[in-house]
């Protein structure tokens, strides 16, 4: 079936809703407006406003309010327009949602699952083109998932929900209206595990969410180089499955990490970090990363599209790691 | 204002019950500040003395199957809505036995059993959580009420104002129990509110909200279950404003150098546990020995459970990065990173009792 990522969020948040009747979605204009980015579009005629919340704008309050019904026995879907919004309601997240269970020693679960938009590359200034999921997957007691695939962007949500805990979804803004084949029958994915979306032997190019476009496309042209890439898309970022990270690296001898996030303590920091603790005597080159410059990331179209991870750039690390020139 | 003079007292019997609970809540404070001293116990601690006629009065007026939310003061309302004072303690001790298995300390005590949901360290962290309890049972269709304490420091809070809406906009069964002392640690309250009028606030936003004498046990407790009623029946959100004071500093670590010793002599003639008692005694309903065997009772029920939670067991370090995320019955297989990353497997199934 023909579809776009952006169909495959709401077919996922449909079935969930079916199935579970404890599920809802609550956020800022998921309802009337049908979503900022239109993933809910239709639903609040299908399930009614008890179910597609339409919540004011205070994203601490219904973040918390999200985490209280999961406490409650519900099985909420919160969702925060976009990631910069999302620090109003960190403390909730943080001080709340990922550490209620340990702190309880044990006795209270939240299974509350919170979506929202990340990431740059369309013009919308610095305090609307963050990258934190890097950040947030800092955080003991969360499990953040990046979905960069039709398949992901439609089996996630339902496998997040069956978590007993709280799962942050990160969802690339430009990757809505990639489009797609998608099997009829597609459903809940695990979450566990990164995949290897193309296999290469020699060097590793790894990233997640937005990123992996552009690094699929990289491979590409460094296969016209002779340059055969494994590509991994990490998928979840934390709990990291290091295992398909350092297999494909004692296959291929290098690495380049592709990570929208700023270089300075970013998730492509800790993977660099792994692969040196765990990979080292693997390793025939340095660990390679292509980040965002470290600015906030500026309008203009130029300046935005140099500030950002880009296949030339990719091209060059990998270029660099295998000792191509470059 | 009712006083409990102007009220008349009620029965013996449940007016025994009331100044027992409150003098349960008073005696195992007392003791928390002599293990501190003793270094016994640790961390932050701050006590509710004084205030003992809120939370007592209050959770008369709550069901088994209604819920609690309160702040890091929240010894008195653990004890009170019916964690164990052993329970209690051993997790101040930092004991497996702990109602939380010494993973979350004086300020953050939880119980499933009784539904108490903490133990929240984050001024107004609560508020919302107690709407999203609230919201569930709604959207379950369950008459239960939740309830939630806050100092008056809350209230500047974005949080506040953000829960205040929610609540009242979607009409949820939550009771707001603002128990204003005066004080937030050192700041008094027309030091930080240009509106000092808390229950004019909540006013502001259609919900119904009185105050109440916070040192008159009995008045609390006839306000809390006209509002636990009208919220039970569908009437939505209410808030209750308990003006109260407490006799002792903020924390253990409070020189109190903001108040006026005079201040606080003051508001301790009006000891909430005194009041009852002369109350009681004025009715002819508190015979000298009866007083004596409370105190008795009440000691007895402290020093059994100082000895359980001293007698108690360090919970083990191999069980650290448990909690961290849930046991799964596929935990073994689960992708990532192994014990730094994910829970042990170890010690599972058994979650605390
Ligand atoms: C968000 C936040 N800011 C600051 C603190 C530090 N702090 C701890 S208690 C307290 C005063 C709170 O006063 P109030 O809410 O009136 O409660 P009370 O201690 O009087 O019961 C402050 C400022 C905190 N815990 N949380």
């Amino acid at each position: 079936m023909k579809t776009t990522y952006r169909e495959a969020m709401r077919a996922a948040l449909r079935d969930a809703m079916k199935r579970d009747e404890r599920v809802f979605l609550m956020g800022e204009d998921v309802g009337r407006y049908g979503g900022s980015f239109a993933v809910s579009l239709g639903l609040l005629e299908e399930f009614g406003p008890d179910r597609i919340r339409d919540t004011p704008l205070s994203e601490s309050g219904f973040v918390g309010a999200g985490i209280g019904a999961a406490l409650g026995g519900m099985r909420p879907v919160v969702e925060i327009m976009t990631v910069n919004f999302s620090l109003l309601a960190l403390d909730q997240i943080i001080n709340n949602a990922a550490t209620l269970l340990h702190m309880s020693g044990g006795q209270f679960n939240v299974p509350i699952v919170i979506r929202m938009t990340t990431g740059a590359g369309r013009q919308l200034g610095a305090q609307h083109s963050h990258s934190l999921e890097g950040w947030y997957a800092h955080i003991p007691g969360l499990r953040i998932l990046a979905p960069a695939t039709l398949a992901d962007a439609r089996g996630m949500l339902w496998t997040a929900l069956q978590d007993p805990d709280p799962v942050l979804i990160f969802e690339h803004g430009s990757l809505y209206n990639v489009a797609g084949e998608l099997d009829d029958d597609a459903g809940a994915v695990d979450i566990d595990k990164a995949t290897l979306l193309r296999e290469g032997d020699a060097i590793t190019l790894i990233t997640y969410g937005g990123t992996l476009p552009l690094v699929l496309e990289a491979a590409e042209q460094l296969d016209g180089e002779g340059i055969d890439a494994d590509v991994i898309d990490l998928r979840t970022l934390r709990p990291l499955d290091a295992h398909t990270i350092m297999d494909s690296v004692a296959r291929t001898h290098r690495a380049v990490v592709v990570d929208e996030g700023w270089r300075s303590g970013s998730i492509s920091a800790e993977i660099a970090a792994r692969i040196c603790e765990q990979a080292f005597f693997d390793l025939d080159a340095p660990v390679e990363r292509v980040c965002s410059l470290e600015v906030p990331v500026p309008y203009a179209k130029h300046l935005e599209q140099a500030a950002l991870p880009s296949v030339e750039r990719v091209m060059a690390a990998a270029r660099r790691a295998v000792g191509a020139g470059g | 204002m009712t006083t409990l003079r102007s009220q008349g007292i009620p029965d013996a019997e449940h007016a025994v019950h009331l100044l027992r609970q409150m003098l349960r809540v008073r005696r195992l404070e007392e003791k928390c500040i002599e293990l501190y001293s003793a270094a016994k116990i640790r961390g932050f601690l701050h006590v509710y003395i004084g205030e003992e006629a809120v939370a007592a009065g209050v959770m008369e007026a709550l069901e088994p199957e209604d819920a609690v939310v309160a702040t890091y003061r929240e010894h008195g309302h653990a004890l009170l809505r019916g964690v164990s004072a052993g329970a209690i303690l051993a997790e101040m001790y930092g004991h497996a036995e702990g109602c939380c298995r010494g993973r979350g300390g004086s300020m953050h005590l939880f119980d499933a059993a009784t539904r108490f949901y903490g133990g929240n360290a984050i001024v107004v962290s609560g508020l919302p959580l107690a709407v999203g309890l609230a919201l569930a049972d709604r959207m379950a269709g369950r008459q239960r009420v939740t309830v939630c304490f806050f100092g008056e420091g809350a209230v500047a809070e974005g949080e506040f104002h953000e829960s205040m809406n929610l609540a009242a906009l979607w009409q949820l069964p939550v009771l707001f129990c603002c128990e204003n002392n005066l004080y937030a640690m050192g700041t008094a309250l027309g030091r930080s509110e240009s509106q000092t009028d808390i229950a004019l606030k909540a006013d502001g936003y259609e919900i119904s909200a009185w105050a109440v004498d916070g040192m008159d046990v009995l008045a609390v407790e006839e306000a809390a279950r006209r509002a636990v009623d009208a919220v039970r029946s569908g009437g939505g959100p209410h808030f209750l404003e308990l003006r109260t004071y407490r006799f002792r500093a903020h924390s253990m670590f409070d020189p109190e150098l903001y108040r006026e010793k005079s201040e606080v002599t003051r508001w301790m003639e009006r000891d909430p546990i005194s009041l009852l008692r002369a109350a009681m005694q004025a009715a002819g309903q508190l015979p000298e020995k009866d007083w004596a065997a409370l105190q008795a009772d009440v000691d007895a029920e402290i020093s059994t459970a100082v000895g359980f939670a001293e007698n108690g067991t360090p919970e083990p370090v191999s069980e650290l990065s448990r909690f961290v995320y849930s046991d799964r019955p596929d935990d073994a297989s689960a992708g990532g990173g192994g014990p730094e990353e994910r829970g042990t497997t170890a010690g599972k199934g058994g979650a605390a009792g």
